[in-house]
């Protein structure tokens, strides 16, 4: 494999290229897009969980002025939604873009109203008249699987879509029946919603002339959006639509999905021969966007007496919502059971998975997905075992660290992956350095004794990025290939085009993948242009998620680089009359060894790959190619983090008085965005371990509908963050690099969690369930105290 | 039924009809044509509808466009002057405060008041301004740096 050698601004914090258009109010997201006619959608739905429905009257919404149709199931000639990933024996519920028969959460869209103006349309979506006939709901995924729970589907007993499992359930059962010490601990990782701070949006145009369908959505993956929608939904060839997410505010998952809304708007601007734009209320972000986590989860780890771990049991109920959003059912599954073995050598794991369909808003990935809960249930138990063991918590961790393999030979873990290299230690180290751990544990004990409660906590994580390969993801159930796409054409000016199918809404590849082309060729930024997001300008690309742009979209550019430069190297040779061998690339030129003065620079070399006067023989003109990047594995980010809270015994009030997180993301281009990156996944980790709860009432009304009711993480109840890294390069792709889109959120979570558990300590407190807000450790304390 | 409105945005004068129920920031977006203003929540919450009304911050989607009837607006369009970035914006160009750049230009305007009222603020007195202002990316710290940063730069003019 070739390696990028670039050493000037690979790794430099280079400003962001895009931030011009975004300070200045020009950038264009969905939400600006305005077309000539352009017509405007609200849709009608579900004020209840569960319920029949038994007539949709639209006539008197026709009646209110500027209403231009209404449409119901009965209208709409589309397929269900599909989901693109199937395991064993799921069963996989059908998932109409407007409910019909019956409606299984609050939000699920009922009908559509399209309007003049979006006033109008919101008019005349309060004058349809629906009858409903309302039945139980049930949005618990561990009361969803009794006999005798509501029943979503006939042909799904007991709610239930799915059972999986990975590892080794003898060897496990062995291992629990030896151990010196077994510390269980059940827990919820409570529901979360995305809330990307842009709402979804989505203009579709159909131009009856052509029979082209241009989509504008809100999307981290335009080509995935047109495949689905085009082979799977509206059934049209995929060369008749054209999918474009331009600016796009934010993703975190919620993005990725294919949603009812776009497929009601592509297909009522085809059948009124007028573009329909729909952009979400934030309310309906709340109702209908894919929600996050909902874990109910027993976990049991084994000890010996030295304190070794010798074997991890889980057995989780997975709340999937009532239908199965794009890529459901490989979040609870593939990006969590393999992920159970965290940073530590543990001999023996079995996991257990219930998917379980509630009357609730459909789950799916929310950043981290899967690995999330995974890690929070491993450090919330490790932290839970260093109490029962009577350890410090840091030092039961580094016991039981997996030793560093960085030589390229993987680390076999029980549940399937091989880690691609890793030395957690110095992670550890720093990080406890960096945040005065001693000192800390000081003056938690000085406090203590005079009614402060200050609490440190910790956690070792693992994530996986970039998943991979495309065949081992297509043997376990997947839709879709986990490539990338990356495309380079050079201008005869010497001036490069990249196509990436990466996509970005707030990642920066405009600069990121700019500072790497710019590197390998010697020319300036300013000479390199990063095309992405539109499906009639870019190769199929498989988009953003998983923290695999830079792993896997970098790596098919510089694949695309090494064959424009491969292709360079021979003209510059014909036209200097000098052996390949002979030539050296640098700072953006090709000279002979030996004698610098005889060279030809990357312009020169691209001028003359397109006016082909002189070329070497049989050689065709232009210069530009396409690469399609497979890597052979996952990579594995690793790391350490610590959180110093107080906790106000009397109110019940948490206070996160310092946070450090010390990543390994292997090779880092730009080290400002990593650091941007981590900040944020920081704040929303932080969001889950203290504030953060889609609640939903036991029998399905989402309680959380708003921003007053669902609390995100707000810049006064924040500190600065100290960052650090440690570098482990990545042996599975050529950049080294490792991924850093979710580290934050991933190891946030759990060491704020563990932070505020630990200044309870004295209160005998052992766990609460997240988030940890005030009203429940005031509850926890109040109860300690009687 | 609609209503007469002007205003003046940006330096510019506007004359509309309009219905009583139009947002303000709806009027900024869709009449006028000035998308820089976002709508994130459209309750009250995220800030990133935040424009300057009268010398105000104010988040737009909490007006009526009738209510702001001969005001005197700035939106995130009308801050660089002569082709100058602010050095508000400047500030968060330079700390990387801002990743999908949805919330920031109602953030921008948010600063531009604290540092009206703030020209030196402390960290706590920034984080407490912009307590209104939601940003799901950046988790605020280079926020709060970019605030230093043009805070510096303005107090060094
Ligand atoms: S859109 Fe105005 S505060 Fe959110
Ligand atoms: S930069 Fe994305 S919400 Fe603030």
């Amino acid at each position: 494999m070739a390696t990028a050698t670039g050493t000037r601004l690979f790794g430099a914090p280079e400003k962001r290229r895009e931030d011009p258009r975004f300070i200045t109010g020009r950038g264009q997201y969905v939400d600006d897009v305005k077309l000539p006619g352009m017509t405007h959608a609200a849709f009608v739905r579900s004020p209840h969980a569960h319920a029949r429905l038994k007539r949709v009257d639209a006539a008197p919404a026709r009646a209110v002025p500027g209403v231009v149709a209404v449409y119901t199931a009965l209208d709409l000639k589309v397929g269900a939604l599909p989901c693109g990933w199937m395991l064993p024996n799921i069963k996989v519920p059908p998932r109409p873009a407007l409910a019909s028969g019956k409606v299984r959460y609050v939000g699920e869209p009922v009908a559509v109203v399209v309007g003049e103006t979006a006033y109008a349309a919101k008019d005349g979506a309060e004058a349809v008249r629906v009858e409903y006939e309302a039945l139980p709901g049930v949005s618990d995924p561990r009361k969803a699987h009794d006999k005798g729970a509501p029943q979503l589907f006939d042909d799904i007993p007991q709610n239930q879509c799915f059972y999986w499992t990975i590892g080794d359930k003898t060897a496990t059962e062995a291992a629990f029946k030896s151990a010196a010490k077994v510390v269980a601990q059940p827990l919820r990782n409570q529901r979360l919603i995305p809330n990307a701070i842009e709402p979804r949006a989505c203009v579709a145009s159909y131009a009856p002339g052509t029979g082209d369908l241009t989509l504008w959505v809100t999307s981290q993956n335009p080509h995935v959006h047109r495949l689905l929608m085009a082979a799977f939904i509206l059934g049209i060839p995929e060369t008749k639509m054209r999918v474009i997410a331009p600016d796009v505010g934010g993703g975190f998952g919620s993005k990725i999905f294919v949603y009812n809304e776009e497929v009601v708007a592509a297909w009522a601007s085809k059948a009124l021969a007028r573009p329909v734009k729909w952009t979400a209320e934030r309310r309906e972000s709340f109702l209908n966007d894919a929600h996050g986590r909902d874990h109910v989860t027993e976990v049991e780890m084994a000890f010996d007496r030295g304190g070794k771990i010798t074997g991890l049991r889980v057995k989780t109920h997975a709340n999937l919502g009532a239908y199965l959003s794009t890529f459901a059912p490989l979040i609870p599954s593939y990006l969590y059971g393999p992920l159970l073995s965290g940073v530590y050598r543990i001999p023996a794991i079995f996991c257990e998975v219930w998917g379980m369909l509630t009357t609730t808003a459909p789950v799916d990935a929310y950043r981290g997905a899967g690995r999330p809960e995974a890690t929070y249930l491993l450090e919330r138990t490790m932290d839970r075992a260093a109490d029962d063991l009577g350890v410090d918590p840091a030092e039961l961790r580094r016991q039981n660290l997996i030793l560093p393999f960085t030589s390229g030979t993987p680390y076999q873990t029980p549940v399937a992956f091989a880690y691609d290299s890793g030395n957690y230690e110095p992670a550890l180290n720093r990080a406890l350095e960096l945040s005065g751990y001693a000192k800390a544990r000081r003056e938690q004990e000085e406090g203590r004794k005079r009614g402060r409660y200050i609490g440190i906590g910790v956690s070792t994580y693992i994530e996986a990025c970039g998943p991979a390969p495309s065949a081992v993801a297509g043997s376990l159930g997947a839709g879709a290939g986990l490539w990338e796409s990356g495309q380079v054409r050079v201008h005869p000016t010497g001036a490069v085009t990249v196509y990436t199918g990466s996509h970005s809404h707030g990642q920066g590849h405009e600069t990121t993948f700019a500072q790497l082309v710019a590197d390998q060729l010697g020319i300036p930024m300013a000479q390199v242009e990063i095309v992405h997001g539109d499906t009639a300008q870019i190769p199929f690309g498989m988009g953003t998620y998983g923290s695999r742009s830079a792993c896997v979209g970098g790596s098919a550019i510089l694949m695309s680089l090494d064959k424009v430069k491969a292709k360079g190297r021979k003209i510059a040779a014909h036209l200097l009359e000098a052996n390949e061998q002979d030539l050296v690339f640098e700072g953006g030129k090709w000279s002979v060894k030996g004698s610098p003065g005889k060279a030809k620079t990357w312009g020169e070399v691209s001028l003359m790959a397109y006016l082909a006067h002189n070329l070497p023989q049989g050689m065709e003109p232009g210069l530009e190619a396409t690469s399609f990047f497979d890597p052979p594995n996952f990579t594995f980010p690793f790391g350490a983090h610590v959180a110093v809270v107080e906790v106000d015994a009397e109110t019940g009030q948490t206070k996160l008085l310092k946070y450090v997180a010390v990543d390994d993301v292997g090779r880092v281009i730009n080290p400002m965005i990593v650091d941007g990156m981590v900040h944020g996944g920081i704040a929303q980790g932080v969001g889950q371990a203290l504030w953060e709860h889609g609640v939903y009432s036991d029998d399905g009304q989402l309680l959380a509908a708003t921003m007053m009711d669902y609390a995100l993480p707000k810049a006064d109840q924040l500190p600065s963050y100290e960052t650090e890294r440690t570098v482990t390069p990545s042996p599975v792709n050529p950049l080294g690099i490792k991924g850093a889109g979710e580290t934050g959120t991933i190891a946030a979570t759990p060491t704020v969690a563990n932070a505020v558990i630990d200044a309870l300590a004295p209160f005998g407190i052992a766990h609460i369930d997240m988030p940890l807000t005030p009203d429940k450790i005031w509850k926890a304390v109040t109860a300690a105290r009687k | 039924m609609t209503l007469p409105v002007k205003m003046t945005i940006n330096g510019t004068n506007y004359r509309h009809e309009v219905e009583p129920r139009m947002l303000l920031v709806h009027y900024i977006r869709e009449v006028v044509g000035l998308t820089g203003t976002h709508v994130g929540c459209d309750t009250s919450q995220c800030g990133a509808c935040t424009i300057i009304l009268n010398g105000q911050a104010v988040k737009a989607c909490n007006v009526f466009a009738v209510q702001a009837d001969g005001a005197q607006i700035m939106t995130i369009e009308g801050l660089a002057k002569n082709g100058q970035l602010h050095p508000i914006q400047e500030g968060f160009w330079e700390k990387h405060g801002l990743q999908c750049g949805f919330c920031t230009p109602g953030m921008i305007m948010a600063v531009y008041q604290l540092l009206e009222r703030y020209p030196k603020p402390t960290e706590a007195q920034i984080r407490h301004q912009l307590e209104g202002n939601l940003c799901r990316c950046t988790g605020y710290h280079n926020i709060v740096k970019a605030v230093q940063y043009a805070a510096e730069k303005m107090a060094g003019r």
